[in-house]
């Protein structure tokens, strides 16, 4: 069946995808996790009034940016990576990672966010306790972070959900050229425009059948942990 | 500690891999010959360059990256160094390109014609007229009326370009068009068509992509066709090369004499859609060539014929 012209396209349609907003994800945690966890054990919850509004605006600026909308994010990317542009010396412009970018740019907000109100609504005791056993400060953000990792997931899976489904920002970055920057996404616009509907809904069901296999495993995790 | 060498391991993971994808880009990137063509839907949309260029690219190693967009945005991305060379549809464009020391070696390659298809009751009456700009006031007399609709690209396409042009033949310009019947849809021109066919509105569409879509588009036929002004010259331009060193300059200008070449010119002629050919080449016929636009045709020709990347 693979050897088909059709499905040989969905596959690398699908591979590319996948690649993309995994990589851009994968990227993003390593970014996003410790950024949110930082930011999640340093509530700036001070006397003074100063800190009182540094913690605001640090949160509502990562509120807002974990809504960023994707074309913004990749008219700035295309802008940066445009031959004549600041980056432009890279030539990387309309290729996968450019795209990578775009969807990091993206994700690493919502990483932090998620984590953020994760690690910020572990009991404050337990960090407490653990300081007051011996532990070091690192032991102990550790702990907390152990404590948090179901936010911690969850963060992951939002900011995978948000990537997969992305079309705005990689369209303009990616170039969506066939065989090399062409994601379900981006494909299903084209077919659309084509009047190919028939490949643009089987690249549609493949999108959907990904979010929901990521959401089973998401709920079978939660579920383990209800029962531990 | 055991877990933080677990995301030591990660780390190191996501590092050796994300290195190693950047290395296989630049990698297969060298070993052959990546050429970057921006050009419009119309080339894209209606099969033409899917058909070409795997011709091309195995026999010349090279692989053919498209951007296909409105012939505006085509020139747009070319002046900003991101593309090699441009296949695209609007003379005025054009020539502000290559004046502009953008582009060099503006040579026609082929050509097919626009026609204003519209609703089979037709409201405006223009079935049969041989003067676009007459069909086109007659479309905006029913529209003041309530009884038409018109389509717009809208989006600075070639086919966008001369819609404009041919409302200013008739004394509309864009402050007078703006009324309920006169809808900018900026969206490519397969998207259009199918608005024009639900909305049973007229539009101006190309030829090629016209007859890609025709059985897409029950309540739809052309209407008025065969007018001078609705005659639609592909050409090729080079980016300029003193502008952008860092571009693939050889393989622009292998694929630029490719599609010259007699193999090119006869692979377009024989280029079909439910029996009908969507373009006809204009490279090596250099009166016809003359007619549609482009003076220095010969002059081009025998530059390109010439050149051994």
């Amino acid at each position: 069946m693979f050897k088909d012209a059709f499905w040989q396209e969905i596959l690398n349609i699908t591979l590319l995808s996948l690649r993309v907003s995994g990589m851009a994800v994968l990227i993003g945690a390593l970014i996003g996790i410790p950024v949110g966890a930082l930011l999640g054990l340093k509530q700036f919850k001070g006397k003074r009034t100063v800190m009182r509004f540094v913690d605001i605006m640090l949160k509502s600026i990562i509120n807002t940016f974990m809504g960023l909308p994707p074309v913004v994010v990749g008219l700035t990317v295309y802008l940066l990576l445009t031959a004549s542009g600041p980056l432009g010396w890279l030539g990387i412009l309309y290729t996968p990672t450019a795209m990578i970018i775009t969807q990091l740019i993206m994700v690493v907000p919502i990483i932090i966010g998620v984590t953020m109100s994760a690690v910020g609504s572990v009991e404050k005791s337990i960090r407490e306790k653990a300081l007051s056993l011996g532990a070091t400060e690192t032991q102990a953000a550790w702990l907390v972070l152990r404590e948090a990792r179901m936010g911690v997931l969850t963060s992951i899976i939002a900011a995978f959900g948000a990537a997969i489904s992305e079309v705005g920002g990689i369209m303009i970055t990616g170039g969506n050229i066939r065989w090399w920057t062409r994601t379900l996404t981006t494909a299903i616009v084209i077919e659309t425009e084509l009047g190919n509907f028939t490949m643009a809904l089987t690249l549609g069901a493949i999108l959907l059948s990904m979010a929901f296999i990521i959401n089973l495993a998401l709920t079978i995790v939660q579920v383990k942990e209800a029962r531990r | 500690m055991k877990k933080p060498s677990k995301i030591l391991i990660a780390i190191i993971t996501v590092a050796v891999t994300l290195i190693s994808t950047l290395a296989y880009e630049q990698y297969a990137g060298s070993q052959k010959s990546i050429i970057m063509l921006a050009t419009t839907t119309s080339t894209y949309d209606s099969g033409l360059l899917d058909y070409l260029m795997p011709i091309f690219q195995s026999k010349f190693n090279a692989e053919v990256r498209i951007i296909s967009v409105g012939t505006g945005q085509a020139i747009e991305t070319a002046k900003r160094g991101d593309a090699d060379l441009i296949l695209v549809h609007s003379r005025q464009l054009e020539l502000e390109f290559v004046n502009s020391t953008y582009g060099i070696h503006r040579v026609g390659v082929m050509y097919n014609d626009f026609v204003i298809i519209g609703p089979i009751s037709d409201p405006a009456g223009i079935n049969g007229l041989r003067s676009a700009a007459e069909a086109f006031r007659r479309i905006a007399e029913e529209g003041a009326e309530g009884n038409a609709q018109f389509i717009s690209r809208a989006d600075k396409s070639g086919t966008h370009m001369l819609e404009l042009s041919i409302w200013k033949k008739v004394g509309l310009t864009s402050l007078k068009k703006t009324q309920t019947w006169y809808i900018e849809a900026g969206a490519g021109m397969g998207t259009v068509l199918r608005m024009a066919n639900e909305k049973k509105a007229y539009t101006l569409t190309d030829r090629a992509t016209w007859l890609s879509f025709k059985n897409q588009l029950a309540d739809l036929r052309v209407l008025v066709e065969g007018d001078v002004v609705l005659l639609n010259p592909y050409a090729i331009i080079l980016v300029n090369p003193e502008r952008y060193p860092q571009r693939n300059y050889k393989g622009a200008l292998m694929l630029a004499k490719w599609m010259m070449s007699e193999e090119g010119q006869n692979l377009i002629a024989n280029f079909k859609k439910e029996g009908e050919p969507l373009f006809k080449p204009i490279a090596r016929n250099i009166e016809l060539a003359h007619m549609l636009g482009f003076p220095e045709q010969e002059n081009e020709l025998a530059w390109y014929d010439a050149q051994n990347p």
